[in-house]
């Protein structure tokens, strides 16, 4: 446990000092700010409060953001200690792959739950202070909130999986940045691409449900949509998908970090330094 | 249990490359062992191999009873890897504080650590602000955490300077006083030669050679040279009466086989005052190693 404690803390120290912290913090207040400003404008009788709206703009934000700063966070973490030349010498000493990957999840994990609590928090605050009504949607917030860390916590297990892999930085680097566009981004345009080819057939029907909930980043969206009751309001993938049962998206949120962080912990176990 | 270390016939292929190639060897408590060899001979590998990190092809090795890698092997064992360079973001103060949590230590000794390897003045700044030789005491300071019945020591002078090479082998002497066994390569061969008990010289992943200094000169066999100055006037006559003498700067170089250096000794001596001073220099570990590592192994 010492040694858990003692690799967190040191990783947490180091992300402090390149500044991994500061930018976190920084890029989830100026965006919930931004958006939490934005969602305060008169709502125009749309029925809910300014807050659920910007759950909802968060929502969609969250989708990008979480998974970039998890992997950029992560991509170093085992090659890195490689390259320098300081992973042979850790695994000498007395401590179990498990235990490192652990304490280093600890400290990032931290860092992004940190910068999610801040985000969300100077957004409720901004909600509730223009409209007392909005502290109707602090459930939402706080669900946003919840599963934003345990989406961050899927993306570092991912991010260790690759650095494990690649066993270099640069390539470490790559494959992360290649993760994201296909997790995030392609995949969600290939699945829309498909929809409309297919034009309400065999894969909007059975595929595409199954699609969302297997990609961490999709299931993350339409839980929080889902459970809001916002995919009405929602275009694009999530509009499309409010049939899926809410229990569906959940399992997949609590499953995936676990999967991932198994799967980091095949990885590393391969390394030979 | 007599030895701290034991490997018998050790083999490690990387694919088509025969890295270790039937090695044996042992370290007793309080042992030196000096490995010694080629850049590529198979140092660092058979290091590796023996702290658990790269598995052997083929042969044993036990550390303290326990096999590379395991738990009790980790925690006898200290290793130095060659060009580790810690993370460029913390202090030294907090590398080594970590490294000692690691093992289970308070993390408090820290300072002292660095200040038996005289870093204590830059404790508290950044590793990326240091020297290669700074950065080195580091990885030196890690390796005393705890009392480690075995050090590997991975080029553990390479990067320092002459003075902190002198201090660091007085550090090694204390430990290996207290019992703790080391086994270090190097291709600083003056060093290890004053300062070791054992060389084991490697080639191509095997033993070549493997004994004390003492008993490497004895298979050897090389042969001896000797300084000869003459007093003024008197270099021809002396060159005469030692055949196969050449001046060199004024003095007469002269070699002989071991088995024949009494009687040379015995020829110039019989020249009396004609001779200024005589200087007998054995074969340096240098030429031992030379000799060795080419293929000339008995
Ligand atoms: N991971 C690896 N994959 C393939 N070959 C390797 C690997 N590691 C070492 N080798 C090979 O094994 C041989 C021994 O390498 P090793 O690093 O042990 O040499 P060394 O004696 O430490 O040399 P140096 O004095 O340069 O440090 C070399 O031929 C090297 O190319
Ligand atoms: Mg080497």
């Amino acid at each position: 446990m010492k040694r858990i404690l003692s690799t967190a803390s040191t990783e947490f120290r180091i992300a402090l000092r390149n500044r991994w912290v500061t930018i976190a913090l920084v890029l989830m207040a100026v965006f919930s700010l931004v958006l939490s400003l934005a969602g305060s404008a008169p709502t125009g009788g749309l029925g809910v409060d300014r807050l659920s709206v910007t759950v909802a703009s968060l929502t969609s934000l969250s989708v990008y953001l979480i998974p970039l700063l998890a992997l950029l966070i992560s991509f170093d973490a085992i090659a890195g200690e490689a390259e320098r030349g300081t992973l042979s010498l850790l695994l000498a000493y007395p401590i179990a792959r498990e235990e490192v990957l652990i304490g280093k999840l600890a400290a990032h994990l931290a860092i992004l739950a940190l910068a999610v609590l801040l985000g969300h928090g100077l957004a409720a605050g901004v909600a509730i202070w223009s409209d007392q009504s909005a502290v109707e949607g602090l459930p939402a917030l706080w669900r946003l909130s919840w599963s934003s860390i345990l989406l961050g916590a899927t993306f570092l297990g991912a991010g260790y999986a690759l650095s494990s892999l690649s066993r270099r930085p640069s390539g470490a680097a790559g494959l992360a940045i290649g993760l994201w566009l296909g997790l995030v981004v392609l995949y969600d345009i290939a699945l829309l691409a498909a929809i409309v080819a297919d034009n309400g057939g065999w894969f909007t029907t059975e595929a595409f449900p199954v699609a969302l909930i297997v990609n961490p980043a999709d299931a993350f969206r339409l839980f929080n949509l889902t459970a809001s009751g916002a995919t009405a309001a929602a275009a694009g993938v999530g509009g499309a998908a409010d049939a899926i049962p809410l229990w569906h998206s959940l399992s997949s949120i609590l499953v995936w970090p676990v999967a991932a962080l198994a799967l980091a912990a095949a990885a590393f176990r391969k390394v030979t330094p | 249990m007599t030895s701290t270390l034991t490997i018998s016939d050790l083999t490690k292929r990387f694919g088509e490359v025969a890295a270790l190639t039937g090695v044996s060897l042992t370290v007793a408590p309080g042992e030196r062992v000096a490995l010694l060899g080629h850049n590529g001979a198979g140092k660092s590998t058979l290091m590796k191999i023996i702290l658990g990190l790269i598995p052997a092809t083929g042969g044993k090795v036990t550390i303290c009873d326990a096999a590379p890698g395991s738990t009790a092997a980790r925690r006898a064992v200290a290793y130095l890897p060659e060009n580790v360079a810690f993370h460029p973001a913390l202090t030294g103060e907090e590398q080594v504080r970590h490294y000692l949590s690691l093992r289970g230590e308070r993390p408090r000794l820290a300072m002292g650590l660095l200040e038996v390897v005289g870093l204590a003045h830059a404790a508290r700044r950044r590793i990326g602000t240091y020297s290669k030789g700074m950065r080195q005491r580091v990885g030196l300071a890690q390796a005393l955490i705890g009392h480690p019945r075995l050090l590997v020591l991975d080029e553990p002078t390479s990067g320092l300077d002459p003075v902190s090479r002198r201090e660091f082998y007085v550090l090694l002497d204390d430990l290996a006083a207290q019992g703790a066994s080391i086994l270090l390569s190097s291709h600083a061969l003056t060093e290890v030669e004053a300062r070791t008990d054992r060389i084991v010289i490697l080639s191509k992943g095997r033993v070549v050679a493997e004994g004390s200094l003492a008993d490497l000169r004895r298979r050897a066999d090389l042969p001896v040279t000797l300084h000869v100055t003459a007093r003024n006037g008197y270099a021809t006559d002396i060159a005469q009466s030692l055949p196969g003498a050449i001046m060199v700067d004024g003095a007469l170089h002269l070699t002989c086989m071991q088995a024949d250096k009494l009687q040379t000794l015995g020829r110039i001596t019989d020249l009396g005052d004609k001779v200024a001073d005589l200087d007998v220099l054995p074969p340096s570990l240098e030429d031992l190693y030379s000799h060795f590592s080419q293929g000339n192994a008995p």
